[in-house]
Formats: structure tokens, C-alpha cells, sequence
């Protein structure tokens, strides 16, 4: 027991690091920026909502807080996303961005983008939103029907990268005969940025990844043993055929609301479920879930404050920052276990 | 409910059972049933489909005509939890999901009986203790699965599937991959629990002597139909199992278990004199050069009987427990005759292998040449 007394330690720890980081990590976002607040103020503005100078109320309101929050719950979604796909394919690498949920989106919303360049003088957000959540559901709808029928989790993993390839052709091939200026719109899209993030976008994505979240840390239970295979899943009594095709569904959820809201950011859903399990050292579902959300949004949040304040007044894509940071934290986890199970 | 004659009830039994793929029958007519506590094992060449019928049972597969009977009940009838509860698996599939110790893929065996986040109670934790003990694990069980060996994971699938508390365990072909320690290991484990705790087993192996001797019953899978099913010693005899292999180059011998090589084909070209488990060594290093040899005199309760009935071109032998005729004895010498070659394998004599005796000193008088280690065998040609 007294093993189990030291994971339980740990467990313990690394939660209240990540609730620490996480507060830090809103602290520092809202502390940062091209105007500077004081800490005193700042807290004022966000606990009395009153101060004497109304713009940086405004700022911290209507800019800072709204962006931090977007960042936070699209990352929890997206690295909740590459933890299910993981889970899944029982496979590392296997990410929402991997199986051509990006590429799906990008192709809608250039299909919408150019049938409309002639109606629209501009294509609204909420046009964009919409265009890209429906091209991420219909990729990741296709991957949903081979795997009704095929059984052979690497096969599936192929037909999904496929389908990318698929798509970006489309994609370019449109983008080939489009006016530049019609395009503006998809091109700053495709770079992906938690900028102009508003609070109705803040309140839709939440409204739709929180009770997706939830709903898959209520299923942790039959997750954890459908990472013993299907074949055991069965025979103890889970639904696999449906179980299956209730993952993709929640993954691709979750990441079309992600693309749908940000664009494509890469990275974050293969880096923070690995930085979660080695961390935690379990394969335990009812800890993951929790972990990787939180540590998806904690990511997400610094990587944003990354992307804006590194090179300011020039914003980088967020998505730039998270494979800049995330992929050699993914090698060095990867290499140092490696190292420790061999001695 | 069904019984088959005695009034205990059949743990398991299948009625008319067609199993196959995309409803198309492979294997059509099996009918078996086992009681608590007993060891089924199917027995068959590759491909011939055990995993097949092993996968109807379990319900991986569904089953295309007949039934399953699970304690008297159709298993079709039966929900997900509660079939569960009744039958457990060890698969073949060959998982290894990171970062889960042992005692943490044990613990999946409880998977029935927790709650909806799949905690733990004490009761739970001691089960999961004792089915580490049963088969051995508790030194392994806080190491990660994907880091022990195959022997020791094959253990603690097992001890997963123990967890669940079962009345049937099915396992496909559970020691494949072990070497023959872990083999007699698993299968010691396997028969203190059926006989324990009376959990009725069916398995499926490809040793087919450790299966003769592990099970209660045996059934035979070959072609489109079950070739044969009943205890081992109604199966293994004659050459039942040389056909249902299609052993065409060596053989089988069915009361020992032991497996021989093709015998070299041709004349004889040495004699070979034998007994007592003296000759087996010849006999094998022979048949490795490819020289035809003959072997004698052998009673034919000799331990070396039936090896070198596999694997020479002629014996000479007595029956059991009776001397050496003048007739055995005169074929001998005509085979002596015939070869340049005697090999006098270092059997002691007595009383009733005095004939062999004088078969040496009779090769002496012929000139012959006598060979007597395995050593000169090797050096020369014959």
C-alpha cells in the first residue's frame, strides 16, 4: 500500500502544479500586453469590476480576458481531442490534426469563402465559424464510416491522413483559381490565432466543448478498458461498435469547435496528453481527462502569450508557438523514458 | 436447463454450432459441453479454426446457426454485464498499453462489478490480490505490463480474467510465445483453479502433447467439421493425430507425446544395437546425416522401441517381457550381413539382452566395422 500511497502523492502534486499554473498563467496573460496595468489595478478591475481609467478596463474586459478564456477552453478541448484520437487508434501520434479535421475545415470554408466572394463584401465570423465546424465534422464523417467497416486501426489511421491529402488538394486547387482578395479571409484563418476573440465566441465555444468534456470524463470508465484492446472492451460487456463511433464523434466535436473558433493549431493535442501521462504516470482515464484539459488550456494560455509578446508588435500564429514548444518537450519526454526503462 | 445424463449442469455447452465469417459457415455441427471445473482444449492444425469457434463462444463473432449454452442459458440471451460475470477471456491480441502496471490491468477484470468511474472496494482490492497470488504475479505487479516478460504478462492476462470471477475462462492458445518453463507453469496454474474453484476452461494449444496431458477433453478441428471429441486417451491413439495434422514427414507417437522426424529413406546401411534409452542417441544423430539404418534387438516395451520404429528403416524386435527368439536373432545377423557398419551403442547386457551380445561379437568376426560414440558417427560416412 505504500505504493499506492506514493502515486496518490503524486496524482496530488501534479494537479495543484497544474491549478498553480493555471492561475499563473491567467495572471501573467492579463498582466501582459502592449499597455501596461498595474497588478493593483488589475485586480481591481476583476474582482469590483470598477476603476478610475476605463481603458484599461476595457482592455483586460473586452480584449485581454475574452482571448485568455478562448485560449484556455480550446486547448483543453484540443488536447482532449488528441487524447481520445490516442486512445482510439492506440496510437501516440494519433492527433485531430493528423486524421484531416484541418484540412476538412479549410477546404469548407474555402468552398464558402469562394461561392460567396461575389455576394458578400466581407464573409462574418459567425459564417466562418460555421463553415469550419461543418467541413471538420464532414472529414471526420468519413473516417466514421471505414470505421464502421474496418477493423484495423493503422488501415483507419492512413484513410484519415488520406483524407487530409484529400482535402488540401481541393483546397488548393480552389485557392488556384480565387482572387487574392477574396481569399484574405481563409489565408488569416489558416494561420490559426486566438486574436479578436469576442465573449460570444468565449460563450459558444464553451457551451459547446464543457459538456463534451464532461461528458467524455463520465465515460472514463469505459475508456480505461477499451485501452486493453476491443477485444477485451467486449468482454466485459462494452458496446464496442458504438463505442467507437461515440470517440471519433466526441474528438471530432471537440476539435471542430477548436478549428471552427482558432484555425488549425497543431501540436497541442499530441504534446499535452503525452506531458499528462508522463507526468502523472498512469494510464488511468478518470485522471487523464481531468489533467489534459487543464494542461491543454494551461499550454495553450502561455503559448498564446508566446505568440503575442515574443516578437511584439508582431503577432505570431499560435500554431507556430505550440510545435515550437511542444514538439521537443514530446522528444525529451519520449527519450528519457526510453533512457530510464533501458538502465 | 440441460444436463448431460449426470444431474450436474453443464458449465458450458454447444448445440449445432456453425461458426464462420460474413455468414458463411467455416466449421458446422460442433456439439461439446463442459462441466465445472473441467479442461477443454481444441486441438487442429493452423487455419483449421479454433480461434474461429473460441471467438463464437466469447460472442466476438457471431455464431451462424446453433446455439451457446451458458449454465443452461442461450449466451445470446444473456446482456453484456451478466455474460461477463459468467465467462472471461485471454486473448491473443498482443496489447501493450503504456504506463499500466500489472495490478492495474488485473484490476480491468472488475470491470462488471464497479461502479461508474470503476473504483475500487476493498472487497475488489482482494480479489485482485488473491488472482495475483494464484498465478504467481505479486512480485511483478506494480511494474508496468508493456515492461515484463512474455511468460509473466501471459500470467497476468490470465489473472485479469481470474478477476472477473468467472465460471468459464477462455483462452486462445495461452502459451504461445512462452518458453516450456512458463508452458508448464501456466498450465499448473490453469489446473488448480478449474479444480479449485471449479472454473470450467477451453482453450485452444498447438503443443499437442502438453494438451494431452493438461485436458479432461479434447476436440479435433479440422476441414468443415469436429474429427473427433472425447478424452485424450480415446483420441490419442494409433494414427489419429498423424492424420488430423497430416504429418507427412515425421511422426507423432501417441501414448508419449514425442514428435520424430522423417525417417531417412533407402537400404539400411548400418545396424544399429540398442536398448534401454542407449539408442535414441544414434538413432537421432542418423536421422540428422540422412542414413538409413536398421535397429535391433528391441523388446517392444523399450524405451527406444518407439523412436526407432519412427525413424529406422527396419526393426528387429521381441514382444514385451518375453526373450529373444533364434529367429529374431538370425534376422540380425542377415541384416548385419547386408551393412558395412554395426553400432554398438553401450546398452548394458543382461539377462535378456544377452542376443545382442553375440551380435556384436559376431559383427567383430565379419569384419565389420564397429562404431560405439556419437562422435565416430559423426566423422564418418556411411
Amino acid at each position: 500500500m505504500e505504493e499506492h500511497g506514493k502515486k496518490t502523492l503524486r496524482y496530488a502534486l501534479v494537479f495543484a502544479a497544474l491549478l498553480l499554473l493555471f492561475c499563473v498563467a491567467v495572471l501573467w496573460n492579463v498582466n501582459t500586453g502592449s499597455v501596461s496595468i498595474s497588478l493593483r489595478e488589475i485586480t481591481e478591475i476583476l474582482l469590483r469590476r470598477e476603476t478610475a481609467d476605463p481603458t484599461a478596463y476595457s482592455i483586460i474586459w473586452k480584449i485581454r480576458l475574452p482571448r485568455l478564456l478562448l485560449a484556455a477552453v480550446l486547448g483543453g478541448a484540443l488536447s482532449l481531442a488528441g487524447f481520445l484520437l490516442q486512445t482510439f487508434f492506440r496510437n501516440p501520434i494519433a492527433g485531430p490534426f493528423v486524421l484531416g479535421i484541418s484540412s476538412g475545415a479549410k477546404m469548407f470554408l474555402a468552398v464558402v469563402t469562394i461561392a460567396l466572394s461575389g455576394l458578400l463584401p466581407f464573409i462574418p465570423v459567425w459564417l466562418t465559424v460555421i463553415a469550419a465546424f461543418l467541413g471538420s465534422m464532414l472529414s471526420m464523417g468519413i473516417v466514421l464510416a471505414f470505421a464502421g467497416k474496418i477493423k484495423n486501426m493503422s488501415v483507419l489511421l492512413v484513410i484519415g491522413i488520406m483524407i487530409s491529402y484529400i482535402c488540401s488538394a481541393v483546397t488548393e486547387f480552389l485557392i488556384n483559381f480565387a482572387n487574392e482578395a477574396d481569399i484574405v479571409n481563409l489565408t488569416h484563418w489558416s494561420h490559426g490565432s486566438f486574436s479578436a476573440a469576442s465573449w460570444s465566441d468565449v460563450g459558444a465555444a464553451a457551451a459547446v466543448a464543457l459538456p463534451t468534456a464532461l461528458i467524455v470524463f463520465l465515460l472514463s470508465k469505459p475508456i480505461s478498458v477499451f485501452a486493453l484492446g476491443e477485444g477485451y472492451a467486449q468482454s466485459v460487456g462494452v458496446n464496442v461498435r458504438g463505442f467507437r463511433v461515440l470517440l471519433i464523434l466526441l474528438s471530432s466535436v471537440l476539435s471542430a469547435c477548436v478549428v471552427a473558433f482558432a484555425g488549425p493549431i497543431s501540436f497541442v493535442g499530441v504534446a499535452v496528453p503525452h506531458i499528462a501521462r508522463m507526468t502523472l504516470k498512469t494510464s488511468k482515464p478518470a485522471l487523464l481527462i481531468p489533467a489534459c484539459f487543464l494542461g491543454g488550456a494551461v499550454f495553450c494560455m502561455l503559448c498564446d502569450l508566446i505568440a503575442r509578446t515574443a516578437f511584439a508588435p508582431t503577432e505570431l500564429s499560435i500554431g507556430t508557438v505550440t510545435s515550437a514548444v511542444g514538439a521537443p518537450i514530446v522528444i525529451w519526454l519520449m527519450v528519457s523514458r526510453r533512457a530510464k526503462r533501458e538502465n | 436447463m440441460k444436463t448431460d445424463g449426470n444431474t450436474t449442469v453443464n458449465k458450458l455447452e454447444l448445440d449445432g454450432l456453425s461458426v464462420g465469417y460474413h455468414g458463411r459457415p467455416l466449421i458446422s455441427d460442433i456439439a461439446f459441453a463442459l462441466r465445472p471445473g473441467e479442461i477443454l482444449t481444441l486441438i487442429g492444425p493452423n487455419g483449421a479454426g479454433k480461434t474461429t469457434i473460441l471467438k463464437s463462444i466469447t460472442r466476438h463473432l457471431a455464431a451462424i446457426s446453433g446455439t451457446v449454452y451458458i449454465d443452461g442459458q442461450n449466451s445470446r440471451a444473456l446482456d453484456g454485464k451478466s455474460f461477463a460475470t459468467k465467462l472471461a477471456v485471454v486473448l491473443t491480441d498482443r496489447i501493450r498499453p503504456e504506463l499500466m502496471t500489472c495490478r492495474e490491468f488485473a484490476e480491468a477484470g472488475r470491470y462488471p462489478y464497479t461502479g461508474s468511474f470503476g473504483r475500487l472496494t476493498p472487497h475488489d482490492r482482494e480479489i485482485v490480490n488473491k488472482a495475483l497470488a494464484a498465478v504467481h504475479a505479486e512480485e511483478i505487479a506494480e511494474q508496468e505490463i508493456a515492461t515484463v516478460s512474455d511468460g509473466q504478462r501471459q500470467r497476468v492476462l490470465l489473472a485479469r480474467a481470474i478477476c472477473q470471477e468467472p465460471e468459464i475462462i477462455v483462452l486462445d492458445e495461452p502459451t504461445s510465445y512462452l518458453d516450456v518453463k512458463h508452458k508448464i507453469e501456466l498450465l499448473e496454474i490453469l489446473r488448480t483453479m478449474a479444480r479449485e474453484q471449479g472454473i470450467a476452461v477451453v482453450m485452444s494449444l498447438h503443443e499437442i502433447d502438453l494438451a494431452e496431458k493438461i485436458s479432461d477433453k479434447l476436440v479435433c478441428v479440422k476441414g468443415d467439421a469436429i474429427a473427433g471429441y472425447g478424452p485424450p486417451e480415446a483420441i490419442f491413439r494409433d494414427d489419429f493425430i498423424t492424420s488430423l495434422f497430416d504429418i507427412k514427414h515425421g511422426s507423432f507417437h501417441s501414448l508419449t507425446g514425442a514428435v520424430e522426424l522423417k525417417k531417412p529413406q533407402g537400404e539400411p546401411r548400418c545396424f544399429v544395437i540398442g536398448g534401454a534409452g542407449y539408442g535414441v542417441p544414434f538413432y537421432r544423430a542418423l536421422q540428422k546425416k540422412g542414413f538409413p539404418f536398421a535397429a535391433g534387438i528391441l523388446p517392444e516395451n523399450d524405451i527406444d522401441y518407439p523412436v526407432a520404429a519412427a525413424l529406422a528403416q527396419a526393426v528387429i524386435s521381441c514382444a514385451a517381457f518375453m526373450p529373444v527368439g533364434t529367429e529374431q536373432t538370425e534376422a540380425a545377423k542377415r541384416q548385419i550381413d547386408a551393412v558395412n557398419t554395426v553400432i554398438d551403442c553401450g546398452c548394458p547386457m543382461g539377462e535378456y539382452n544377452r542376443a545382442n551380445g553375440e551380435l556384436i561379437s559376431y559383427a567383430a568376426k565379419q569384419n565389420k566395422r564397429i562404431l560405439r560414440t556419437v562422435g565416430e558417427l559423426s566423422e564418418v560416412t556411411l
